[in-house]
């Protein structure tokens, strides 16, 4: 069975690329690219894996994670969080929110695709 | 204390909730009141038909009475302790004060979640608030630009054919990314030059009386002519703090506008020029007044443009006029090598220094500055000081005369690597 992966991402040339990469590894992506319904979404979606971005239109991808880890389905679910401000506040407040990995942009393609796979081997870890 | 040990708590609390006696109890379920007290103290464990008994003479189930608090109060109850780092709270016997006093607990559980739940908020509005809006949505479309191209020139670069549909399209992508990355950097550094530029700044309220002042020209004709603060309309401003703000430093200004006068000031500057010690001498009023109102001037009075910063002596900015070419940061944090810091350490010492701006177009700027006591020094009273800094551009003429001190703006967009007062490192050398 397929890997699922939801991409929450507005910038849709990033979004392309690491759908683009991890297509090819196996992965089986959605994107989306609204914050405001991407709770929803994503529990709707139940995927393996989230790679959420912070800045987002709607909602942050802080606000965001916090409501996931609030709730029963999705408090356990790998979140790899992109965002383009990589100070040690922004990664403090992330880690309190829960997050599973914090990768700061620009990153390289063996980046994602390292932490990704790290990601879903710790969750499928019995 | 165990949770199962309290039995006998949560009975005692329950019979005097309900007005039942020790006695009458003790001789409904059959048993001595010396044996019931002992139970009620946890001094005897208690099970089995017993329980049952007193369960039903207590009209409680017995699990009410064996488990008490819910688990996720006493978890509660437990976290707050472990949260405060408090010694004087007993987090060993919290059941036996869950069980004994179920709605006090009930009560700081449900405050501890409320504090979680404040400070959560105050971490959200801190993050929104201390990061200049116009910067973080800059720099974010710089850096998200950089990793699209990135991304997408990575996959082209990689040996071996790529479908020549996604080849296509990722070479559009690189070619709208390096289009888009040209725009945003371009428009970054626009910015960043143009700090005097009007844009929305009706953050906190410092920053609403900043825009409300920038608005009038920095320059109160009402004030001028004599009026009183409440001659000056404060409608533009939203909040009640604000104005209140707004309130303190128009009396400032309306002080300093009696002291020195417009035309007095016209005809003074004419004879003694912009020099602000013999300006301040011919007014008998302190530097810090004279400063403030050269940065007060209406516009064609001076030959050029003054700015103003003033701070407290935890260097917090309380109050800023934008000088062309002076990056002034919108959220504090600013450069400490600025004058305006040194003369923190020397009140009442005047301090001038030439500097230019880091990362900039080259500008020079004579800043002027000086700390001082606010108000009527008192007996073992540390004084309150601030400090206020005037800064005047240097004529491009002049420029190169003298060595100008190299300062920034602020750390994070500060490109000086070697620098010995850095706080933390550049957003620009670690994102390009």
């Amino acid at each position: 069975m397929s890997r699922r992966l939801l991409l929450i991402e507005d910038e849709p040339n990033i979004a392309e690329a690491i759908r683009f990469l991890l297509t090819r590894d196996g992965w089986q992506v959605e994107t989306h690219e609204d914050g405001a319904d991407a709770v929803e979404k994503i529990t709707a979606a139940a995927p393996d894996l989230v790679i959420l971005d912070v800045m987002l239109p709607g909602k942050s991808g802080m606000d965001i994670l916090r409501e996931l880890r609030e709730r029963v389905a999705t408090r356990d679910l790998p979140v790899l969080m992109l965002t383009a401000r990589g100070q040690s506040r922004d990664r403090d407040m992330a880690e309190k929110a829960g997050v599973s990995r914090f990768m700061t942009k620009p990153f390289s393609n063996a980046e994602v695709l390292t932490a990704v796979r790290d990601l879903h081997a710790q969750a499928s870890r019995p | 204390m165990a949770r199962d040990t309290l039995t006998g708590s949560r009975i005692r609390e329950r019979r005097l909730m309900i007005g039942l006696r020790q006695a009458d109890l003790a001789r409904k379920v059959d048993i001595s009141a010396s044996y019931l007290n002992l139970i009620e103290h946890n001094r005897r464990r208690i099970g089995g038909k017993l329980l049952v008994d007193i369960a039903a003479a207590l009209s409680v189930e017995p699990s009410m009475l064996t488990e008490g608090a819910e688990a996720a109060l006493l978890a509660t109850l437990r976290e707050a302790a472990a949260d405060a780092g408090s010694t004087a709270a007993e987090a060993d016997r919290v059941d036996e004060f869950a069980g004994r006093f179920p709605g006090w607990a009930e009560l700081l559980a449900r405050l501890f979640r409320r504090v979680g739940s404040l400070e959560r908020t105050v971490e959200t509005l801190s993050d929104r608030l201390t990061h200049d809006p116009h910067l973080a949505a800059s720099l974010h479309e710089v850096l998200s630009t950089a990793a699209a191209i990135r991304s997408t020139a990575a996959i082209l670069a990689e040996p071996g054919e790529l479908e020549a549909e996604w080849r296509d399209r990722f070479h559009r992508n690189l070619h709208q990314d390096a289009e888009r990355l040209a725009e945003s950097s371009k428009s970054l550094v626009g910015w960043l030059d143009d700090s005097e530029a009007g844009e929305d700044r009706t953050g906190v309220p410092v920053e609403q009386v900043e825009a409300f002042v920038a608005g009038r020209g920095h320059h109160f004709t009402e004030l001028e002519k004599g009026g009183s603060v409440a001659d000056v309309p404060l409608d533009n401003l939203a909040s009640g703090a604000a104005r209140e703000v707004a309130r303190s430093m128009l009396a400032v200004y309306a002080a300093d506008a009696r002291a020195m006068p417009l035309p007095e000031m016209v005809s003074a500057l004419d004879v003694l020029g912009l020099d602000p010690v013999a300006l301040a001498r011919r007014f008998g009023v302190g530097l810090p007044a004279m400063f403030r109102r050269l940065a007060s001037l209406p516009e064609g009075v001076l030959p050029h443009e003054a700015g103003l910063v003033i701070c407290d002596a935890s260097g917090s900015i309380l109050f800023r006029k934008p000088v062309t070419g002076f990056a002034l940061p919108r959220h504090g944090e600013s450069c400490p090598l600025w004058p305006l810091y040194a003369a923190l350490g020397r009140p009442l010492v005047p301090i001038r220094r030439r500097v230019s701006q880091l990362g900039r177009n080259a500008a020079e700027f004579d800043c002027l500055a000086v700390a001082w006591p606010e108000g009527m020094p008192e007996f073992d009273s540390d004084p309150v000081i601030r400090s206020v800094m005037l800064i005047l551009p240097v004529p491009t003429a002049e420029r190169g005369r003298q060595a100008a001190q190299p300062v920034g703006a602020s750390c994070r967009v500060c490109p000086r690597r070697d620098c010995a007062a850095r706080r933390e490192p550049s957003i620009l050398s670690e994102g390009f």
